[in-house]
């Protein structure tokens, strides 16, 4: 049985990663999940600076679901570089830097400096639905992601993953958009922007108002998305959005997606990691599925 | 602040015995092995069972019993998720995370005058603090109305003073009010309650320059320090963001009361 993937040229153990926000940069999950396990570890968000994110209350419970508006809190590179990127190059793991910033020269800072480091790929967080400025401001208009994948192609030396928000109308033509300015693979889907209302209280549940989706509740529109994009492009999808084991792992690789990453299910289950790539191989067992790679794409109809 | 790092886990846990102790407040005791590394101002995050509840509940440590592998949680049914819990009997199983956070710093406090203030279900955790508090324990709490709770197991442990809102029982107020009316003095405040009662505790404590270590509470998801969502403000850089916005979860619930914004 093989569960190696590749993507851009990087090859994976296994098609399981973190989705970025979820995991730390693994540290906090190191007491419950071997971090050698995983296919990928996709960091929390990285800007130039640090950010102090959104006031408090940031996450709320939805049914199925649940909401947050971190704010893409964060130490800034400075501190990524010196204290994350040591800590997970002491694992058997890719590493996968997610970067934000507010305007282009923010994300170009950050892609510039990670340039010289032990990181296999970034993913640029052009869908953060809780940040007033920059975010998923370059992720909704495709002439604006057009010239930020390009801009960041430029300077990049590792393969770009460019993580498409599903707050647009038409996933697709934002998938070619980023794969015309030379994005290496798409990620998707960032959280949907949501609201939760304290009827008794008559109070918003988070302080910023709005929040991002996530969690099982989602995972129906993550697949469809997943779908489109991966129908309407070449360069390989990652897939995410509510995955909690492996059948879930494998619904996303049947609709186009070559990887997939785990998210808001870290919270409810720590091990939910390990359980997926697990999960998928009983999958494969079970199916007579010998390599991980036959299941990409193979819904049929 | 406890300094040592015991690893965190997620464990079956069964259910000993449940019962109602006051509106809305019950009386949980599970056996579980975290039971043997929890301490005073700790929690667990208890799991409900229902697929559309996702997130652990986190729950105060009331008290713990390391020899029977016994954790006591005395929580207030505030949604969805503690409903669920009110409902489970002797035998039932329950998934808990634990043990999380840091605790308070029982030995800032050894052979000290120490005020333990607990108000509402901020009560609990003092219970366990009062157990493992080797100092002159006066112990401060407050209630909504005459509806009390863990009053006389906490009064096995040190003296009992009770505020009221509705003025029922004791004092007519809060647990500031029953420093202001009695000349009770202290050299440490430990204390757990609501955003108001422990704005007053940190100002009283800074006006008399006494020590007083605060347990916060905050909307979480992870338990673990991996979201960022249960900040606080600090005055000192943090040491995961360094943005002055501290984990409660991991870098708390307890902080040292001039250390927090609040």
């Amino acid at each position: 049985m093989n569960t190696k993937v590749t993507i851009a040229g990087v090859t994976f153990a296994n098609p399981v990663m973190t989705a970025s926000g979820t995991f730390g940069s693994g540290m906090e999950y190191s007491d419950f999940v071997d971090l050698n396990r995983l296919g990928a570890v996709v960091t929390k968000g990285v800007a130039n600076v640090p950010w102090p994110g959104n006031p408090t209350p940031r996450v709320a419970e939805t049914y199925g679901g649940m909401l947050n508006a971190i704010g893409l809190q964060n130490p800034g590179i400075d501190v990524f570089i010196e204290r994350d990127i040591p800590f997970l190059k002491q694992y058997d793991t890719k590493i996968i830097v997610n970067v934000c910033g507010k305007t282009v020269g923010d994300y170009l800072e950050v892609v510039e400096r990670l340039g010289d480091e032990a990181v296999d790929m970034l993913e640029i967080n052009v869908s953060c639905p809780n940040v007033k400025e920059g975010a998923i401001a370059f992720g909704q208009k495709a002439d604006c992601l057009y010239d930020i994948t390009s801009q960041i192609k430029r300077k990049a030396k590792q393969p770009v993953i460019m993580k498409l928000s599903p707050n647009v109308t038409d996933i697709a033509e934002m998938a070619r958009a980023a794969e015309a300015a030379g994005a290496d693979a798409l990620s998707m889907i960032n959280t949907i922007t949501g609201m939760k209302i304290d009827i008794y209280r008559r109070k918003f549940a988070l302080a910023n108002r709005t929040g991002g989706l996530s969690g099982p509740a989602i995972k129906p529109i993550a697949v469809r998305m997943v779908y489109q994009a991966s129908h309407a492009v070449q360069i390989p999808v990652i897939g995410m959005g509510g995955i909690a084991n492996g059948e879930d792992a494998v619904e996303f690789l049947l609709a186009g997606a070559s990887a997939v990453a785990v998210g808001a299910m870290n919270f409810v289950n720590p091990y939910a990691t390990v359980e997926v790539i697990e999960g998928i191989e009983n999958y494969m067992r079970r199916c007579g599925v010998e390599n991980v790679t036959e299941l990409i794409g193979a819904v049929e109809g | 602040m406890n300094g040592q790092k015991i690893p965190k886990k997620k464990v079956k846990a069964m259910v000993v015995s449940q019962e109602q102790i006051a509106e809305q407040i019950y009386d949980l005791w599970i056996e579980t092995e975290l039971a043997r590394d929890a301490r005073a101002g700790q929690f667990v995050a208890l799991y409900p069972h229902d697929a559309a509840t996702l997130l652990p509940r986190p729950i105060s440590i009331c008290e713990a019993d390391g020899e029977a592998h016994r954790l006591r949680l005395v929580y207030r049914v505030a949604g969805r998720g503690t409903a669920e819990f009110s409902t489970y009997g002797a035998k039932d199983t329950l998934d808990v995370l634990g043990v999380l956070g840091n605790g308070f710093p029982v030995e800032r406090a050894a052979g000290k005058r120490v005020f333990l203030m607990g108000g509402g279900i901020g009560i609990p955790p003092m219970l366990q603090l009062a157990k493992e508090l080797d100092a002159e324990k006066q112990i401060l709490l407050g209630y909504r109305n005459g509806d009390l709770f863990l009053q006389e197991d906490l009064g096995r442990y040190g003296q009992v003073h009770i505020a009221t809102e509705d003025g029922s029982v004791g004092v007519q107020g809060n647990v500031m009010d029953i420093i202001r009316g009695s000349g009770l003095t202290a050299d440490v405040i430990m204390a757990c309650g609501p955003m108001p009662m422990l704005r007053a505790v940190k100002q009283y404590a800074a006006e008399r320059g006494i020590d007083a270590y605060i347990s916060l509470e905050e909307r979480m998801a992870c338990g673990v320090g991996a979201c960022l969502g249960c900040v606080c403000a600090t005055r000192d850089v943090d040491s995961h963001s360094h943005v002055n916005n501290a984990r409660i979860c991991t870098d708390g619930p307890v902080f040292e009361a001039k250390e927090v914004n609040i």
